[in-house]
């Protein structure tokens, strides 16, 4: 039949293993705290355009939401989603054409609808 | 689950053998199924064409009324492209990639099986609108406006028709994409893969892109048709343009989708019956990359008329041009490959040596058309259906037919007649161009597309003619084939595994078909046309094998999908008449119950397939050698 | 076969999910299925964008008006955490600890499910003030977008909770794996499309 793939790791690799997972599980923590920080940032920036305060404008609050929003989207693609693992160069090849394509559709919406 | 040995050589009965066809995952009979069901389609298509041309065929003519005629030529084209060519270069896809990259069977055989069953269901459901007498007639293209507006069920069976068929075209998209990537056989790099494989790689790369928005918007004329939605409704701050702009994301870089599998079926062809290796590979290669990736880029040069203003339509025009360029890159290529090659010309030779004048004289028109001042003049005009039909039947449509002759050994194992073969295509290509070349003048005498009839004294009448006349000589031609398919299928006489002796791809070390489990053990490859390689240094088996042999895992067939098909085909008719049916709504539920029921059962039932065992495999191997299998 | 072997923490492969070739191509099969899936929210994101704001004349409804911005960032902070809680199953998945997946996961579909059921509530409210997906191109486009992320996420609960029941009785093995992975895949993909919508829908919307 087909042949066993099983390697036993010896006590220290094993320990090692579990000691570097834990880390990426500190830093996987790490980066979803970050991710609430920059929704929590989104939100204020939104409520200070309503509440009018100085200095948030229109011209401000829309580009600051959108590149905290790119930015969360970055993270949890490489962060949660292991986007920046090994043997991931295919998947963020066509996840990248995707956008680019995808992206043409609301440029296009946007520029060159009207009635 | 099992592992008792299936050689596939036990004889059955008919029931057995309708349910093995309507179970299995085996992606050369799938293969098989495709190229049927398309070509079932096709005569379909081409029927509704030759009524067309019929009721054309004189001026103020009453072989068919108005609204029939709208009726028609919208069934003509959703058919042709969706149910006819497509499928059938699926058909092709299916049979032969996975031969030519040295695989077992595509990666995910059950969803293979389930992007079949969508297309033939789907297709189905929308040609039952004839049975109902309720026909899509808004064009294959179904403008908002009028599609809104259309009496009946005709665009509602449209609209989920092609929402079932389409469906299954992205799985399989997805599938070999996968297949392509992941299970090349040991030394086949991307560089070494065969231009079909890559044309099928970067064509299912655009389907991938493509299917998605014509999904969005076949939900989006679903809703407002039959669930009160507003996407397209003015009155309600909806917007018609909206539907061109999602339908020609998606439809520009489907007509790419069918041709460039064509590109490559003529790339095998031009190499094989030169006797000579593809001329410039890597820039074939590079040239089907870039035609893809353009492909999405020029969409609106189907809307130059609809008032987007002049920079938006000058850079549409530009990107439109931009891709002659590649596409003429590849015309060279192929010239150059059979430059100072030992050319052989059997009949999917001569389909390529026709494909090359008609392709690249519908090449030009379509750049003509990109000129955004000269289209204002050419838009629905009679010049356009004469661009498309040049590109289409004298690009895919003369793929298909060479394709057909030749795998049609190793996908059936037999050979078709040479001689009625040539018939076909002399019928065919001389009936294509008396169909269309005329009809570019008939765009210049504005001659408007899409009319029932004409008047008389416009001087257009025999150009008309000529048009029919043309058609009425494809159709003859088809039916030659069809003759050809019969008779050499009764004869049943069998084919080596090299059938047409000049193979130069894995597909053709096989016997003529293969085993159902493929290669015996997985092929190395030594490079580019590597079964080529192999016959040069005098291997008689034509691969070496990079394993030694080994029991073969194989994937278990299943009626699921045929199971889950059915709950959308349910589903979409309750969806269509819930609006004058109580029985409407209940029976929609009951088709998507249908559907998840089915897709639970197969995720919850383990199925890790069967194993073939090793001697079996041997001992078949035997019997190819004493040629036993007939 | 290796997927029914029996496993130990230091016999478990490092990374299960593309461990057998049944994964690999489940793996990548999916990873390519969510970039088509880009495309198919960049169209109804598109088509919103274009049609927002459109109604019949006197048309009461805009989006200044209508969004709760509180109602949306309590959503966004269920759903963001349940996305980190899929992460913690898939931590445990490449540790061989079934029981962390298996709580993990719960975990994920508990909240996934009280996202579900906040946004059930924002859309009988709005259909209550008269806002009804027939009522102008506005809602229609509305209704779609969030509604076709909510029904995605709707079908990721019913997913999760197939994977946990189906698989209580057979601990991990190289078989389930990659399935437990690609379901958190898509639970994160849900999770990147909500960020563009809070972004594009609402917080857009309430400034516009």
């Amino acid at each position: 039949m087909t042949h066993s793939m099983m390697e036993e790791r010896t006590e220290a690799e094993q320990r090692l293993k579990e000691r570097y997972a834990k880390i990426e599980m500190r830093q996987q923590v790490w980066m979803f705290t970050f991710t609430i920080l920059l929704t929590l940032f989104s939100f204020g920036t939104v409520i200070a355009y309503q509440q009018e305060i100085e200095g948030f404008s229109r011209y401000f609050v829309l580009p600051v939401i959108f590149l905290l929003g790119a930015v969360q989207v970055g993270v949890q693609l490489y962060y949660f989603m292991h986007l920046k693992e090994k043997g991931h160069g295919i998947p963020q090849y066509f996840l990248y054409m995707g956008m680019i394509f995808g992206a043409l559709l609301p440029l296009a919406m946007l520029t060159i609808v009207w009635w | 689950m099992s592992t008792v040995a299936k050689t596939g050589f036990e004889k059955k009965g008919f029931g057995a053998t309708l349910w093995d066809w309507m179970t299995t995952v085996d992606h050369k009979k799938i293969g098989i199924m495709y190229l049927l069901g398309g070509g079932f389609f096709f005569i379909l298509g081409g029927i509704e064409a030759l009524f067309i041309r019929w009721q054309l065929l004189k001026p103020q003519n009453d072989f068919v009324t108005a609204g029939t005629f709208n009726d028609l030529l919208t069934m003509h084209g959703t058919t042709m492209i969706f149910l006819a060519a497509m499928p059938m270069l699926f058909g092709f896809m299916n049979a032969i990639v996975p031969l030519q990259i040295g695989a077992r069977d595509v990666a995910f055989p059950f969803l293979n099986s389930l992007g079949f069953w969508l297309f033939m269901l789907g297709g189905l459901f929308l040609n039952a609108s004839w049975l109902f007498g309720q026909v899509p007639d808004a064009g294959w293209t179904s403008y908002a406006s009028l599609s809104l507006a259309s009496d009946g069920h005709g665009i509602d069976f449209y609209a989920i028709g092609l929402q079932i068929a389409g469906a299954g075209t992205l799985m399989a998209g997805i599938n070999f994409l996968v297949t392509i990537i992941n299970m090349r056989a040991p030394g086949m790099t991307y560089m070494r893969m065969p231009l079909f494989t890559w044309t099928t790689f970067i064509a299912s790369a655009m389907i991938l892109f493509a299917f998605p928005p014509l999904t969005v918007g076949l939900f989006f004329l679903t809703f407002d048709r039959m669930f009160g939605g507003a996407f397209f409704d003015p009155a309600l701050g909806g917007n018609t343009i909206i539907w061109e702009h999602i339908f020609w994301i998606f439809g520009h870089p489907e007509v790419y989708i069918l041709i460039l599998p064509a590109f490559g079926i003529f790339s095998e062809i031009f190499a094989t019956f030169s006797r000579k290796r593809l001329f410039g590979y890597a820039s074939m290669v590079f040239a089907t990359v870039l035609i893809g990736f353009l492909g999405f880029m020029v969409w609106a040069h189907h809307m130059f008329t609809v008032g987007l203003g002049p920079t938006a339509n000058a850079i549409f025009a530009v990107a439109t041009m931009a891709i002659a360029v590649p596409t003429g890159v590849k015309i060279f290529n192929w010239l150059l490959t059979i430059w100072g090659g030992s050319i052989k010309v059997t009949t999917p030779m001569l389909y390529a040596l026709g494909f090359i004048p008609s392709f690249v004289m519908g090449g030009v028109t379509g750049v003509m058309q990109g000129s955004a001042p000269l289209d204002y003049q050419l838009h629905d005009s009679y010049f356009i259906v004469a661009h498309f039909h040049y590109v289409i039947v004298g690009g895919v449509v003369l793929g298909i037919l060479a394709g057909t002759h030749y795998w049609w050994p190793k996908m059936f194992g037999t050979m078709l007649s040479e001689t009625l073969g040539k018939i076909t295509f002399f019928f065919f290509f001389v009936g294509f161009h008396m169909t269309f070349f005329i009809q570019h003048w008939l765009g210049f005498w504005g001659m408007p597309r899409r009319v029932w009839t004409y008047m008389d004294g416009q001087g257009w009448n025999v150009a008309n003619a000529i048009s029919t006349v043309g058609a009425i000589s494809m159709g003859i031609g088809i039916l030659v084939l069809i003759i050809n398919a019969i008779m050499t299928t009764v004869k049943n006489e069998p084919v080596a595994n090299d059938a047409w002796e000049d193979g130069r791809t894995l597909e053709w070390a096989l016997p003529s078909p293969p085993p159902f489990y493929n290669f015996p053990q997985t092929p190395l490859v030594r490079g580019l046309d590597t079964v080529w390689i192999e016959k040069q240094e005098g291997n008689e088996k034509m691969y070496t094998p990079a394993e030694p042999l080994k029991d073969i895992h194989m994937p278990n067939g299943s009626i699921l999908p045929f199971v889950m098909t059915l709950g959308l085909v349910i589903a979409g008719f309750g969806a269509m008449f819930r609006l004058e049916h109580t029985w409407g709504l209940p029976v929609l539920i009951g088709g998507i119950a249908l559907v998840f029921l089915a897709m639970a059962l197969r995720s919850v039932r383990d199925d890790h397939g069967f194993y073939v065992p090793k001697h079996l495999i041997a001992e078949d191997q035997q019997k190819y050698e004493e040629g036993g299998h007939r | 076969m290796e997927t029914n072997e029996r496993f130990t923490k230091e016999t478990w492969p490092a990374h299960p999910e593309t461990a057998t070739l049944e994964g690999k191509n489940k793996f990548l099969g999916f990873w390519l299925f969510l970039g088509g899936e880009t495309i198919l929210f960049a169209t109804l994101f598109g088509t919103y964008l274009a049609l927002r704001n459109s109604g019949p004349s006197g048309y009461e409804f805009t989006t200044q008006n209508l969004f709760d911005l509180k109602l949306v960032f309590a959503m966004t902070l269920l759903l963001l955490t349940s996305s980190l809680t899929s992460v913690y199953a898939i931590y445990h998945l490449r540790n061989y600890n079934f029981r962390g997946v298996q709580f993990w996961m719960a975990m994920t579909a508990l909240l996934g499910t009280g996202f579900l059921m906040f946004e059930l509530y924002e859309f009988v409210h709005y259909v209550k003030l008269g806002f009804t997906f027939g009522s102008s191109a506005f809602s229609s486009a509305f209704f779609t977008l969030v509604g076709t992320h909510g029904l995605h996420v709707a079908v990721g609960l019913v997913w999760v909770t197939l994977l946990i029941l189906r698989n209580a009785k057979r601990g991990l093995n190289l078989y389930n794996a990659p399935k437990y992975y690609t379901f958190s895949l898509y639970w994160h993909f849900i999770d990147v499309v909500w960020v563009f919508i809070f972004t594009v829908v609402y917080l857009m919307g309430v400034i516009s």
